[in-house]
């Protein structure tokens, strides 16, 4: 923190993103991103030790139902909105993920 | 004409005999096809099913079956809700094509309650935007001044029901995505408590503040609406068990003794004079019909902000993750002769899916949950959104509403915000602290400064959405904002 932004920041967040950026991107979110990022510190300077984390509002609530086998969506309809499919053996396509 | 009266109005007369569903839902489709080159509001219209269904209303009617609360009357779906057979797509590049393949909850028990769907509206993209300038399909323009934002993300929802379109519309609430396009637009806008609504079937955006609700023309018809939205859901663990009033049971017409809390030292940097004029005349009319003033401080609201950006970042970077181009969406294709391997397929697929603003919001969230970032960043503003909301918990103790103006300016020019996101962010003043807190919030329109429409904001306790529907009734019986209707 305080530190600018930097390209190279960028790049790293793009990757942990999965985003291919161009590099006019780069240059618009380095700069955008600093700017909320430096707007963002003004938290630092309330006192919070001490403080309990909010992740959720009813946090505390016990949310349970009874592990019972419920119908699910069909295969048909699972893959309908695959880019690419192949439905006989009810599976998705994706691009060779070992090279050789 | 059919399209000014409210969503109760019609219902009664269908269920009477005096309306057909069908001629309701002509008129409904007819003003939408006439509006949708001006406005924008609407991604997609499903007028043969829409026909179809409210056909099938009218059926049940002259064979004698009892018909629910909302039998006949025209609803506008946000289109980042999942609706069966229908594209969903959440104005976003990366699902142009995605057909849903279930019924969001919200859905099913709207149709369950005789809704008749004719539509998908327009937002900003995966609900992330304040001006609807954010949607792939193109922005939405306010029914009052074609040059101006209707707000958003819900801005579709808000001006479908603003021009007259349709009398209700459901919209989603992550830090005032209902409820500011319903003050841009000049309609009722209402988020309810986090878990009052279910969100199975809402394309996640920001998990612990995400909240579906209705855009209505009156408060007494978003009671109607919420009593058909609310429950709890098998399919949502966060749907809370809570028993559910009746919310028509709120709408007595009497506040005399309810105690109003006025954050005057919040309400101050930036609100524009005719907001703040508007908002003193609301207050004015609350105590007029017997409401009592109280001042009230939330020492945390002015770090509401960047506690909520984030929050909401951090959370939409992980829900994202979803879009890949395996199992649904867009799929970046190699050039001809060429081969992308699969981590470049990703990376393309959502550089070219996703708009600007889904990737400056995505990348800021993985920024803030990443190693060195974390406590500094997301634990901290996780830690402040405690603060906020004991803020509320005190100011609760001694009144029962809290008001503040809904937005700090009317609605602004097409275009003036889109080159810095910071100042686009700081538009949601107001909004974003009721989804921290997951308390419910409306928005009730509260008068015009230029010809432009400002809402009042009132934030109730958890679970009490009743009381701001009493008092949004009761403001709306000795005022006319709420009838004035833009020439569009």
């Amino acid at each position: 923190m305080g530190a600018p932004l930097t390209i190279a920041d960028v790049e790293r967040i793009a990757a942990l993103s999965q985003l291919e950026l161009t590099a006019d991107e780069k240059e618009l979110f380095r700069r955008q991103l600093a700017d909320i990022l430096q707007y963002a510190e003004q938290l630092q300077a309330i006192d919070t030790s001490g403080v309990p984390a909010t992740a959720h509002v009813h946090a505390r609530v016990e949310m349970e139902r009874r592990d019972e086998p419920r119908e699910s969506m069909t295969l048909t309809d699972v893959l309908a909105n695959a880019p690419e499919s192949d439905p006989d053996a009810g599976l998705f396509r994706v691009p060779r993920v070992i090279a050789g | 004409m059919i399209l000014e009266r409210t969503a109760r109005g019609i219902r009664d007369d269908i269920a009477a005999g005096r309306l057909s569903a069908v001629d309701v839902c002509r008129a409904a489709l007819a003003r939408i096809e006439q509006l949708n080159p001006v406005l924008n509001a609407f991604n997609h219209v499903a007028g043969d099913r829409a026909l179809a269904r409210a056909a099938e209303i009218d059926r049940s009617r002259a064979s004698g079956d009892t018909l629910g609360p909302l039998a006949g009357v025209p609803v506008a779906v946000k289109d980042n809700l999942c609706v069966r057979g229908m594209r969903t797509t959440a104005s976003s590049r990366i699902l142009d094509r995605f057909v849903a393949p279930y019924d969001a909850t919200v859905v099913r028990r709207l149709e369950s309650a005789g809704a008749v769907i004719v539509g998908k509206t327009n937002c900003d993209e995966f609900a992330m935007g304040s001006s609807n300038e954010n949607s792939a399909y193109g922005p939405v323009r306010n029914p009052w001044d074609q040059h101006r934002t209707p707000g958003g993300s819900s801005g579709g929802s808000a001006a479908a029901v603003a021009s007259r379109s349709v009398m209700v519309a459901l919209g989603s609430d992550t830090g005032g995505s209902i409820r500011q396009p319903a003050s841009f637009c000049g309609v009722v806008g209402l988020k309810p408590t986090y878990g009052r609504v279910s969100r199975y079937g809402l394309l996640a955006f920001a998990s612990s503040l995400d909240q579906i609700g209705p855009l209505t023309r009156t408060a007494s018809d978003a009671a109607l609406m919420l009593g058909v939205l609310a429950g709890p859901d098998p399919a949502d663990a966060t749907a809370s068990p809570q028993p559910v009033p009746d919310f028509n049971a709120a709408l007595t017409g009497d506040i005399n003794g309810v105690r109003v809390g006025v954050p005057r030292a919040f309400v101050t940097d930036g609100v524009s004079d005719v907001v703040r004029r508007a908002f003193d005349d609301a207050l004015d009319a609350l105590k007029r019909s017997g409401a009592r003033l109280v001042d009230v401080e939330l020492p945390h609201a002015r770090y509401a902000i960047p506690v909520y950006y984030l929050v909401a970042t951090a959370e939409a970077s992980s829900n994202l993750a979803r879009y890949d181009g395996v199992r649904y969406g867009y799929r970046a294709l190699a050039a001809a002769g060429s081969a992308l391997g699969l981590q470049e397929m990703y990376s393309r697929t959502r550089d070219e899916g996703f708009g600007p603003e889904v990737k400056r919001r995505i990348m800021l969230g993985t920024y803030v949950l990443s190693a060195g970032y974390y406590d500094a960043f997301y634990l901290k503003a996780q830690q402040v959104r405690t603060l906020l909301r004991q803020d509320y918990d005190a100011a609760f103790e001694k009144v029962d509403v809290v008001a503040m103006p809904t937005s700090p300016t009317p609605p602004f020019r097409l275009g003036e915000k889109t080159d810095d996101p910071l100042q686009m962010y700081l538009a949601d003043v107001f909004t974003v602290s009721a989804n921290l807190a997951g308390l419910p919030a409306i928005s009730v329109p509260c008068g015009f400064g230029e010809q432009l429409p400002i809402g009042l904001q009132l934030t109730g306790r958890l679970f009490d959405e009743a009381m701001l529907l009493r008092i949004a009734d009761s403001y709306q019986r000795t005022t006319g904002w709420h009838t004035q209707a833009p020439a569009v």
